[in-house]
């Protein structure tokens, strides 16, 4: 155990853990919105996840844009960012609301029993990453550098860079967008009412259908984003990295309180920091292990999550 | 109603076999019996043989590979099918089978100037630690609701993967050599050889038949009606008297110990192991093998566990064009999976209850 | 209730006579012996086809390939068959497709298996089986010791090209802090540690990453490189994880040389981390340049595979070709090829292979290079590392 690694890198693993962690966190949200309505493990949500990584690296590449290229400048660089953005988003919502389509709706149309749904899921999560696979030759992609990282401030001895600054406030800004959206508009209420009870709600005039569309669709929206930002972050992309994060996410997402859309920003930031710290502590293999130890404690004490869940019981 | 009676009244050729008298379902049986320790030699059947037997892997270890895939699956399928507790990380237990074996055994290993067994010594303390260490899995978290299971289990297995990779008693990736085969020789010559996978399969086949046997006889018992009560209606369950904790316990114990069968087989043929082959996607396609099959009777978890292991062996070596079919056989599986799910979400074999509670979940289906 | 019962039995008894005479029927002779003369046999090729390492064996394949159809032209008909046997490059995969090479009796000899951990899993079955292997670049030092008689290895394994990197770093890089990381492979877990202990206390940090696919975030190991302040990192790995932790090294600004083994060796590497941040990458390799191979290898690979011979292609050729050289010579069962072996004294175009009593590459052949990544996204040779 080397304390004094730990000790003496403290500031900067935090930060890179925060970057981290809420790229699992955004990939989490996902995870935990279509359980807290359907209570369904969505596991192809990581092949959301793996397309949209994929799409934006396919419009850069329409640019001229691939792993060799030079950083652009400002200009062109929000252009690329936007369109990448746009690119991963309308993919990965695509994908989402194609699995459902094709694998959720026939099963729930024959209200079959919840592992049926599981099973599809991982079905559906092989059928494209494997598809995926294939097609690159299983081979990894690299990632062309829009953005460069370069140090925007130091707190002590810590350098933070841009790159890890957008991160972290794009996973902020977009749960904090998310969690108003569920409290706060119509159609959020509707969500949280087909989270409590799909039934009454349909009773009551929800369109269930399009509700639960509406709910792949936003977590569609959040795996993009987050596959926009570790295209950039780690720089390259292969057929099973949705399913490396997705463990993660969905480690993170259980950890926060599935179901829970705090829970989720809250569980994939810690995940990420002490996932680092273990990293420091113990030595980067063990980066893993130490998530997974960290789960079973925190649902010792508090079998729920952390926040609990609680999509289901609305807070306005 | 009974269970024999159920088997009488269902349709098919479940019911129709059900109303035989009982000798000639033992002469049925003893003939299916007979047949399966022939598949070595399936190759040779006219016509249909070469079609049926794999190309690009030895048609013997394919069915040896079968064969601790039916073993999983039947473990699984005890754990998922007949107590309803989902396990995403079942490959942990197979994963401690084989890895007691081959601390016991090869002679890489740390113990081995203390132990030095021989195969057959191993197996009962390699299933034992396979039986603890489903009870320790189980302790903690068998309190927790079933999603959340869920992920423990999976975060279990993945704990034992790192552990064997990272630890240097496990070693890793440089794995355990020469674990030795299983004992007996004939004609001077050892039976479990290494170029002759036959035996082996026999073996396992052996195995699975009284795995079926002890299974079977658990099932009609006093446990299996518990574990039957506690994947209805947990809550029910309990408030009708039954312990659900320890029968959910021994579900996992049961299941641990077919898994960790699965592992002393496996390290007794390969001989050698290493941390590579316990990987989480085993964990999901025995999962998914078991509710394809049909999760909740063992024909289905048997036919579930052939499929997910004959059907990537079969397209090894077949091409399609001038790329190897073998390359796409997770994604056929994938599509086929969505496939059997969507049109037959209670399986292929359905177990009984499975069809009859789906047809009336069909009736009470919400307006969308 | 009687006739279902005749029936039934009925049934079984004729089904049952079937089987009884299919089983019988195996067990007459299999495959009709091979032909006369020296023709007719087959060589097999065993490794990685496809899987996350999988360019490493593709290149011996097509070396090994190459040999046998030059040979064959040059005879003017297809004396030996070429046989392929794709094991990915996992052990647990390894047994399963070893058993069905063996029970093809024309196959005389195999080039291969390219990977150490697989070697492991099959060696053993065509030890039994006394199939002859020439392994043009599995490097587990431990693979010899293990008693098979049938092992060659024809290219010096990591006793050599562990010590070679360290002289480099301590010679020709004159680093003064090194951290030594690795993906706990038994290839590169064998590798790091030599080079650890070779360098003593240059080494001011080490770390371990999970295997190839397993991890994409690095982020915390080059958290660390960056903190110790080492001016080279040794990885011993291969050149999937290789490329990402380049490009994020880069990206987090460490000016730092990266340093490996055979195992990164490949293009791969600069194209997952982008050709600049690779350029500088050292690689070490207990082979000769490709381009520096001898006669006319180098445009006879491009012409056939339309792409530049990699990793240990000239290796490969020359271990098929050895084989070749053995049939050809009236070896023509696997006894007595594998008896060759023990005396053979080829001259290859990438080296002179002469195997000592375990299957060793003799030691006075044994040559290290180190090469260099440049801005062509190849590493290209930069020294001979003596080892003295």
């Amino acid at each position: 155990m080397d304390f004094s690694g730990l000790i003496n890198d403290f500031g900067p693993l935090t930060v890179t853990g925060l970057a981290q962690g809420a790229i699992i966190a955004l990939f989490a949200l996902g995870y935990t919105l279509v359980y807290g309505v359907l209570r369904l493990i969505n596991f192809a949500h990581s092949e959301v996840f793996l397309l949209g990584t994929y799409a934006c690296l396919f419009v850069w590449g329409l640019f001229g844009l691939d792993q060799n290229s030079a950083t652009p400048s400002v200009g062109p660089m929000l252009f690329y960012m936007v369109i990448g953005l746009v690119a991963a988003i309308v993919v990965s919502g695509a994908t989402a609301l194609t699995v459902e389509f094709v694998a959720y709706r026939p099963l729930r149309r024959r209200n079959a029993p919840p592992l049926a749904f599981l099973i599809t899921a991982i079905g559906a999560s092989l059928f494209i990453s494997e598809v995926v696979g294939v097609t690159t030759h299983r081979n990894q992609t690299g990632v062309p550098p829009i953005i460069q990282a370069r140090p925007l401030f130091t707190i002590g001895d810590t350098t933070v860079t841009n790159l890890q600054v957008l991160i972290i406030l794009l996973a902020l800004v977009m749960m904090f967008a998310l969690d108003r959206f569920i409290n706060g508009s119509r159609l959020g209420r509707g969500v949280r009412a087909v989270a409590q009870n799909p039934d009454s709600a349909a009773l009551m005039g929800v369109n269930k259908s399009r509700v639960i569309a509406l709910v792949f669709l936003l977590g569609g929206l959040m795996a993009g984003i987050a596959a926009v930002m570790y295209d950039l972050k780690i720089g390259v992309t292969r057929y099973d990295a949705g399913f490396l994060l997705g463990i993660d996410a969905f480690t993170a997402a259980v950890l926060g309180g599935i179901g829970n859309l705090r829970g989720a920003l809250l569980g994939g930031l810690l995940l990420g920091v002490l996932q680092n710290y273990a990293a420091g502590l113990f030595g980067s293999q063990w980066l893993h292990a130490a998530s997974f130890v960290l789960l079973v404690v925190i649902l010792l004490f508090r079998p729920t999550g952390l926040l609990g869940e609680s999509l289901g019981r609305s807070r306005a | 109603m009974s269970e024999k009676a159920s088997f009488r009244t269902s349709g098919g050729v479940r019911g129709w076999f059900g109303r035989q008298p009982w000798y000639v379902r033992a002469v049925l049986i003893l003939f299916f019996t007979v047949l399966a320790y022939l598949l070595p030699y399936a190759g040779d059947v006219p016509l249909l043989g070469p079609q049926i037997i794999t190309e690009g892997i030895d048609w013997p270890s394919a069915l040896f590979n079968m064969s601790y895939y039916v073993l999983l699956a039947l473990g699984l399928n005890v754990v998922v099918g007949y107590a309803g507790l989902l396990d995403l990380g079942y490959v942990g237990f197979f994963a401690v089978g084989a890895y007691g074996t081959a601390l016991l055994t090869s002679p890489d290993s740390v113990i081995y100037a203390d132990t030095g067994w021989k195969w057959l010594m191993a197996v009962p303390a390699a299933l034992v630690l396979t039986m603890l260490a489903g009870v320790i899995l189980g302790w903690p978290t068998l309190r927790l609701r079933g999603d959340y299971l869920a992920i423990v289990t999976l975060g279990f297995a993945e704990i034992i993967r790192i552990v064997a990779t990272s630890t240097t008693t496990l070693r890793g990736d440089r794995g355990f050599a020469s674990i030795p085969h299983p004992p007996g020789s004939w004609n001077g010559e050892p039976i479990f050889g290494v170029t002759d996978a036959i035996p082996y399969f026999w073996l396992g086949l052996t195995v699975i038949i009284l795995v079926i046997l002890g299974v079977r006889n658990l099932d009609r018992s006093r446990v299996g009606r518990s574990w039957l009560a506690i994947r209805e209606d947990e809550e029910a369950a309990e408030v009708m008297g039954v312990r659900t904790f320890k029968y959910k316990l021994w579900a996992f114990a049961i299941g641990a110990f077919i898994g960790g069968l699965g592992g002393v087989l496996f390290a007794g043929e390969q001989s050698f192991i290493n941390s590579q082959t316990f990987v989480l996607q085993f964990s999901i396609l025995v999962l998914a093998g078991v509710v394809m099959g049909g999760s909740g009777n063992m024909a289905g978890a048997i036919l579930g566990g052939v499929l997910i292991s004959y059907i990537p062996d079969r397209l090894r070596g077949l091409s399609f064009g001038d790329t190897d079919l073998y390359e796409y056989r997770f994604a056929i599986f994938g599509a086929a999976i969505i496939l059997i799910m969507v049109l037959r979400p209670q399986g292929l074999i359905p177990s009984r209850r499975r069809a009859m509670e789906l047809k009336d979940r069909e009736k009470e289906v919400a307006p969308l | 209730m009687r006739q279902v019962l005749a029936r039934a039995i009925g049934g079984v008894a004729i089904i049952g006579l079937i089987a009884g005479a299919a089983a019988c029927n195996s067990g007459s002779s299999s495959d009709d012996t091979a032909s006369e003369g020296n023709c007719g046999y087959k060589l097999a090729f065993f490794g990685a086809l496809t899987g996350s390492a999988a360019n490493l064996g593709v290149n011996i394949e097509q070396g090994f390939e190459l040999a046998i159809d030059q040979y064959n032209k040059a005879k003017g008909s297809t004396c030996i068959e070429v046989a392929k046997f794709d094991s990915q490059g996992e052990a647990s995969v390894a047994p399963g497709v070893a058993r069905s090479l063996v029970a093809d009796k024309k196959i005389l000899g195999i080039v291969g298996p390219p990977f150490s951990g697989e070697s492991e899993a099959a060696d053993p079955i065509f030890e039994s089986a006394g199939i002859p292997t020439i392994s043009p670049s599995a490097t587990r030092v431990s693979l010899s010791s293990k008693g098979w008689k049938v092992f060659h290895r024809a290219v010096a394994n990591d006793d050599a090209q562990g010590p070679a990197a360290a002289a480099y770093i301590k010679d020709n890089l004159k680093a003064t802090k090194v951290f030594v990381a690795d993906d706990q492979s038994a290839y590169g877990a064998g590798l790091a540690e030599v080079v650890k202990t070779k360098l003593g206390a240059l080494v001011v940090a080490t770390d371990k990453t999970e295997g190839d696919g397993k991890q994409a975030d690095f982020s915390a190991l080059v958290q660390k490189v960056q903190s110790s302040g080492a001016t080279a990192l040794f990885y011993g790995g291969y050149y999937t994880n290789a490329g990402i932790i380049r490009k994020q090294l880069t990206a987090a600004g460490w000016k730092g040389t990266l340093l490996g083994g055979d195992g990164m060796k490949d293009p791969g590497l600069s194209k997952a981390s982008g050709v600049q941040a690779a350029v500088g990458t050292v690689v070490t390799c207990p082979c000769s340049p490709p381009e520096a191979a001898g006669g006319t290898f180098v445009n006879d690979y491009k012409a056939k595979w339309n792409q530049d011979a990699g990793t240990y292609s000239d290796v490969a050729f020359d271990a098929a070709n050895i084989f070749l050289q053995g049939i050809d010579a009236g070896n023509n069962t696997t006894t007595k090829l594998n008896d060759y072996l023990k005396t053979v004294n080829y001259k290859g175009i990438a080296n002179t292979y002469k195997f000592t009593e375990t299957g060793e590459l003799d030691p006075n052949f044994i040559k290290v290079w180190a090469f260099k990544f440049d801005s062509s996204g190849d590493a290209k040779a930069d020294v001979e590392i003596k080892t003295s």
